[in-house]
């Protein structure tokens, strides 16, 4: 059985990875959407606040949640909570 | 490995060839029509044989997964691999709206399109990191269930119920409305008749088979919706630009259409049209503040202009001219009004072209502030609202385990993703065409398809010559959304073929969208309702039963709703986005990471954040203003900040955390069970460790 200490380390990293993570989802989001107007330079023929907004964002949003998968997938490992072999 | 990982393992590998086969066999299919209409088959049935392979295939499915076991009903067994998974959860997700609308939003209003882009797709972030995998780890069979267990007593439960309710039922009035369209368009039939005719599909389906049934068909959905989508986009970009990769290239095409634009804007002819509309709006205005007189004096006017010329005997073309005029002249003063209603609100054709590119284009800065303003809000109300559709949270009680859950979560966007991606696209390769060839062009030299779309639907495409020129003026055409998916195999020169794969393209959204929700109602009342708070002793099998027959009756009144063809249907899909979010998330999201909320927090929360939304929308919309007080629509309404109805989200979200925080912090903490509870759903595994 892992301690309580381990157990709330692991809770602890979660918030921390989570929190970082919703932090660029709201960069990409919501700063870049503000200043749409403002980033509108020209980006391989896309006016670069367009392109985030068509495909830009849509990238980094599937990568923050393949990422969230892979680092709380290993971290279950790490700290001995992964599911067992009866799932 | 064990015996259960094995024979899991066996089921992937044996799904995989099953789609395999499907996907070829989906492939034969469609080439073998295609053959079949070179031979000369007509398009009415080719129609036919779309909407009833596609139909039966689905039914098929249904039958074959039939079961009367509650955890295959209610969650497919638990057993989805988390990539199958992720395409049932994206045929789930991904609604005629999003099908068939999408493009469409996207060329008609550019930049600020993308709120639906980037809204639908960034709240499976919020699904991933704050809900799905503890919802699984959970493990119960749906999201009222767990504001139950979290939240303790009936009460909270039953809140949970009448907003998933709420909320699916609106959105799947709209899927209904949706078949209806397609089916209509795809072999000719009545509205009616294709209602019910897509509803036999939907319910062979799910009635059999539940969850299970509805997953393996969502797969297969998905599969036919993709497939659909892609290969019109691609040929017109070959056609195009030469490359079959739109999302990579669009961006010269997109630089083209902004070249364009700048021309339209000064070109003398257009300012020509948009003068006419201009002129003709203000004296509509000036005609309706006295309709009686403006219909009376106008009437006299042409008289008199006609008595004249003939006193004068002017020859007879000027007489025959003032004739034309005379006759043109509404027969009686309603129908005056209605036209005159008409010309005023045309007014918005005197503008020139917006920018497609250009973000919250707007004539002063305080027009544009507005915009962005609600741009943003409706991409929070559309995302937050995507973490808390009760249809899509219950997709992840499906998979095997918590680790399945968030990869999961990643397949279900990437599957999602390749079609968002891929609309923006399709949108400004169809405006080019429509700039470009159509623009400019001889009223006698229109191209093929644009001919036969304006006769076929002039809501979809009409083309006036407004100030008699001959050639096509860009504000002559008023264009509604839904051509641009529906007329691009056309566009691209593709045989008939592609529009009939289209049509089962959009019918596999909607009929995939339309079972998940009614699941869910159904679930809603016979497990959550009728099970939990009912009769607690219920055995399975009447469980399963109820739910059937629930999903018979909840069907019927939907497809009776959607057959009344109630106005703004889209507005409503968009506020069920609003009210799910104001109501779940906070509720959900707190439940997990917050220990000391409490029940009547919860409560309180979900009912001020539904209230305060519901206020809003039924207070400052137009129809539903005059549904609910009989204010008339003409009065402006009173926004906060001049957030526009849609996004009512935005106020009812941070109340409904509020409440819930403030409450929470008067009212005693829950019990050691209930924290036990937050704390297992927390880990993964907490015995193993």
């Amino acid at each position: 059985m892992a301690s309580t200490a381990k157990l709330d380390e692991y809770w602890q990293r979660n918030l921390r990875i989570t929190g970082i993570l919703l932090g660029i989802w709201f960069i990409v989001t919501f700063v870049v959407g503000w200043f749409a107007r403002e980033l509108s330079f020209s980006f391989f023929g896309w006016p670069f606040s367009f392109y985030m907004g068509a495909q830009g964002s849509l990238v980094i949003y599937c990568l923050i949640i393949w990422f969230y998968a892979r680092y709380m997938n290993n971290m279950d490992i790490e700290y001995g909570v992964q599911e067992g072999e009866e799932e | 490995m064990s015996a259960a990982m094995q024979s899991q393992k066996a089921f992937k590998a044996q799904l995989t060839k099953v789609y395999a086969f499907y996907t070829g066999g989906f492939f034969l299919f469609v080439a073998a029509l295609a053959i079949l209409e070179q031979m000369g088959m007509a398009r009415q049935t080719m129609g036919y044989v779309f909407l009833v392979a596609t139909i039966l295939l689905y039914a098929g499915i249904g039958v074959m997964s039939r079961t009367n076991d509650a955890s295959e009903y209610y969650v497919a067994g638990r057993r989805v691999p988390a990539m199958f998974n992720g395409m049932a959860t994206g045929a789930d997700w991904m609604s005629a709206a999003s099908f068939i609308g999408m493009a469409g939003t996207l060329y008609l209003s550019g930049y600020n399109g993308l709120a639906f882009i980037m809204g639908w797709t960034g709240g499976y972030v919020l699904v991933a990191l704050l809900l799905a995998p503890y919802l699984r780890k959970f493990g119960q069979f749906t999201i009222p269930d767990f504001l139950g267990a979290r939240y303790g007593g009936h009460i909270p439960r039953f809140i949970g119920i009448l907003i998933a309710i709420l909320v699916s039922f609106t959105y799947v009035v709209a899927q209904i409305y949706g078949v209806g369209l397609i089916t209509t368009r795809l072999t000719g039939v009545d509205f009616q008749v294709g209602v019910f005719l897509g509803l036999a599909g939907i319910l062979v389906c799910s009635f059999l088979g539940g969850m299970k049934a509805v997953t393996w068909t969502q797969v297969a959905q998905y599969i036919i919706l993709i497939i659909a989508y892609m290969i019109p986009v691609v040929w017109l970009s070959v056609k195009q630009t030469g490359i079959p990769v739109p999302q990579a290239v669009y961006g010269n095409q997109l630089e083209k259409v902004t070249a364009l634009e700048q021309k339209l804007i000064d070109d003398p002819k257009e300012k020509e049209v948009r003068q006419i509309f201009r002129d003709r709006a203000a004296a509509a205005t000036e005609a309706l503040k006295d309709p009686a007189k403006a219909y009376t004096d106008g009437k006299a006017r042409l008289e008199k202009d006609l008595a004249d010329l003939k006193a004068a005997n002017e020859d007879a073309g000027k007489v025959k001219a003032a004739e034309d005029a005379l006759g043109r002249w509404p027969k009686d003063q309603a129908a005056a009004t209605a036209q005159w209603t008409r010309d005023r609100a045309a007014a918005g054709r005197a503008n020139p072209p917006a920018r497609h590119g250009e973000a919250f284009a707007g004539k002063d800065e305080k027009a544009r502030d507005i915009a962005r303003r609600n741009f943003l809000a409706l991409v929070f109300c559309l995302m937050v609202g995507t973490a808390a559709l009760p249809h899509i949270l219950m997709r992840y009680y499906t998979t095997p385990s918590v680790k399945e859950a968030r990869s999961s979560v990643t397949w279900s966007l990437f599957f999602i993703f390749l079609l968002y991606f891929t609309a923006p696209a399709l949108a400004v390769l169809v405006k080019f065409v429509m700039y470009n060839d159509v623009v400019g062009t001889a009223f006698t030299s229109l191209p093929a398809w644009a001919q036969a779309w304006a006769k076929v639907d002039p809501s979809l495409l009409s083309i006036t010559d407004v100030n008699r020129d001959g050639i096509v003026q860009l504000a002559e055409i008023v264009i509604g959304g839904d051509i641009v998916v529906l007329a691009t195999p056309e566009i691209a020169g593709l045989p008939y073929v592609v529009s009939g794969l289209v049509a089962a393209g959009g019918l596999a959204a909607a009929l995939s969208t339309a079972d998940g929700l009614l699941l869910t109602i159904a679930n809603a009342l016979s497990h959550d309702l009728y099970y939990k708070m009912i009769d607690p002793n219920a055995p399975t099998s009447r469980r399963v039963l109820l739910s059937k027959i629930l999903l018979l009756v909840v069907a019927a009144l939907a497809a009776y709703v959607a057959s009344l063809k109630i106005a703004d249907i889209l507005f409503l899909v968009s506020a069920a986005f609003s009210l799910a979010a104001a109501g779940f998330f906070p509720a959900l999201v707190l439940g997990v990471f917050w220990k000391r909320t409490t029940g009547i927090a919860a409560s309180l929360g979900m009912l001020a954040g539904v209230g305060v939304t519901f206020w809003y929308m039924i207070s400052t919309h137009p129809w539903l203003r005059e549904v609910f007080f009989g204010t008339a629509r003409s009065v402006a309404p009173d926004l906060w900040w001049d957030i526009l109805p849609i996004s009512a989200g935005v106020f009812g979200v941070p109340l409904g955390f509020l409440v819930i925080i403030l409450v929470s912090l008067v009212t005693p903490a829950p019990s050691k069970e209930t924290q036990d509870m937050v704390q297992n759903v927390r880990y993964p595994n907490l015995k193993a460790a």
